[in-house]
């Protein structure tokens, strides 16, 4: 079975259950953890990649305990706070959506045209380019 | 009659508010359409503005006592390093200096996420930054250690102090070779597959007086969103003319300003934390300087435009690393601004370093700071070294 991404979102009195523990041990499943943002007694966000069998009650037993589970499309997104319209990322960008507007030179970016292939968020200098889950 | 002007005489007209002040871009087309001798009659003062990375640039901090006092030997700012080998809680921190765990090239490309531009970013935003210091303890000064959160506005004196910024002109950047490389111009792609260039062109301060007849030691400065001033020429401060192997004279390169002002004053739009992805961290300078039309031969100097502005294009998998003198040819901003440069029958894509826009936003901000009597021009205590000068780079042994 492919594996699939998946962010978690959980509310603060489940944040210190040790549930991807649950998830290996209990469903076989293979999770890598892409992002965690996880405090004791607060509100947390993980997303993971989760590969296996029984990914559907793995998925199944989170929304058991009140972990809201959602799909995730992976999306990059131009920080226009950080964005300082170098140009530096135009060139490096392979599908044009990343483009420098003449005559003003600033740099524009269409999500409808990026392919999510990440060389731009390693390439800006101002780390302006994120990925958005 | 010949256009003869006074610094005296150029503040006198700020002041009465009736400066006519224009953009180095403004300045362009003006001279286009009127000719030098009115252009040089009617305007006072040019602004230009450059935004790029500045390697060479860094900040005086002077903490202030603790109770014990410390005599701090070795400093950190947000886990940076900081050189601290001036006085007892005096540091120096570089832009290009990175975080002791920083893993570098070790994982090739390094991210280089975190710097010392970033920590003067985030010291002008005035976020909290964590102080780590140690002292090796003196009867004067006993105490071994300390840790504290400081932020800008606590600390006694923060300096900017930039030893080489606004280079004069700089290198088309590309790569010969078959691999990606990773350079402090960006990532450059095999066979020519990219070029970068860094240089607002014909807004770049010192592209605008060449010759260096009005920018010296004490010139006013929009420097990092604030007020600065130039400290001395910049290192590595080699004044002299590009020359093509013909002998075709493709204009001037090579000069270099040390800056200073008060961080304090500052703002995090215009000094930016910056990564370069395989090469390091530094950061990103705004920079503008406003130059006195004295006389016609200023006047002529600053409009000249991006079609007569000309980079060298240089090799940067082989001819750089090695020091070896290149030869491709040179291109001028207008070429290199337009998307597309030619390199022996071939079309390559290009990208600057520096932002255009952001350079424009300076050399508008500057021109207003005059228009409304805010900033005036101050006259050099001395002038810099140019192009006539002769200066000749010396290199390393070894």
């Amino acid at each position: 079975m492919a594996p699939q991404k998946v962010v978690l979102r959980f509310d603060a009195k489940i944040s210190d259950q040790p549930v991807i523990y649950k998830l290996v041990k209990d469903y076989d499943l293979v999770i890598n953890i892409l992002k965690a943002n996880v405090n004791p007694q607060k509100e947390g966000t993980m997303v993971l990649d989760i590969n296996g069998e029984k990914a559907e009650q793995g998925i199944d037993y989170l929304r058991s305990l009140g972990v809201q589970v959602k799909s995730l499309t992976e999306q990059i997104i131009q920080n226009e706070q950080k964005c300082v319209s170098c140009g530096a990322c135009t060139d490096i960008c392979p599908s044009g959506a990343l483009y420098i507007e003449r005559p003003d030179m600033i740099v524009r970016f269409d999500s409808d045209r990026c392919v999510v292939c990440h060389l731009c968020v390693k390439a800006c200098p101002m780390r302006a380019m994120e990925v958005c889950f | 009659m010949a256009v003869e002007k006074t610094y005296q005489e150029i503040n006198a007209r700020i002041k009465a508010g009736k400066a006519v002040v224009v953009t180095a871009e403004e300045l362009v087309s003006m001279v286009k359409e009127k000719g030098v001798e009115r252009a040089a009659s009617e305007v006072d003062v040019v602004t230009t503005g450059t935004f790029g990375p500045m390697c060479s640039s860094g900040a005086f901090l002077s903490f202030g006592h603790a109770k014990p006092r410390i005599k701090m030997h070795k400093v950190w700012l947000n886990n940076v390093p900081a050189y601290t080998g001036i006085a007892a809680v005096d540091a120096y921190i570089g832009a290009t200096e990175v975080r002791e765990d920083d893993p570098l090239n070790s994982d090739h490309p390094g991210e280089f996420r975190y710097g010392g531009g970033h920590v003067i970013q985030d010291l002008v935003a005035r976020k909290k930054v964590m102080l780590k210091a140690t002292g090796y303890g003196t009867d004067c000064y006993p105490r071994k250690e300390i840790e504290t959160e400081i932020t800008i506005d606590d600390i006694n004196e923060a300096i900017l102090f930039n030893p080489r910024n606004a280079y004069q002109n700089y290198n088309c950047a590309i790569n010969l070779s078959a691999k990606t490389i990773y350079t402090y111009l960006g990532v450059l792609k095999p066979h020519m597959g990219n070029a970068h260039f860094s240089t607002s062109g014909q807004l770049s301060p010192l592209l605008k007086d060449p010759m260096f007849r009005t920018i010296g030691i004490g010139t006013r400065i929009f420097l990092g969103g604030g007020i600065g001033y130039v400290a001395w020429n910049g290192t590595q401060h080699f004044p002299g003319r590009n020359t093509g192997e013909d002998g075709t004279d493709y204009g001037f390169a090579g000069g270099t300003l040390s800056v200073i002002g008060d961080l304090k004053q500052m703002s995090p739009r215009w000094l930016v934390g910056t990564s370069m992805i395989g090469y390091g961290a530094t950061m990103t300078v705004g920079l503008g300087i406003p130059i006195p039309i004295l006389n016609e031969e200023i006047c002529r100097y600053a409009a000249v435009g991006d079609d007569e502005l000309y980079a060298p294009i240089v090799d940067y998998s082989e001819d750089y690393p090695n020091f070896k003198s290149s030869s491709l040819g040179f291109i001028s901003y207008a070429q290199l601004k337009s998307g597309k440069i030619n390199i022996n029958g071939k079309e390559v894509p290009t990208a600057p370093v520096s932002s255009y826009p952001r350079a424009r936003e300076i050399a508008a901000t500057l021109k207003t700071w005059i228009k409304k009597g805010d900033f005036l021009l101050s006259e050099p205590v001395q002038l810099l070294a140019n192009a006539d000068s002769g200066i000749v780079a010396n290199s390393l042994k070894g």
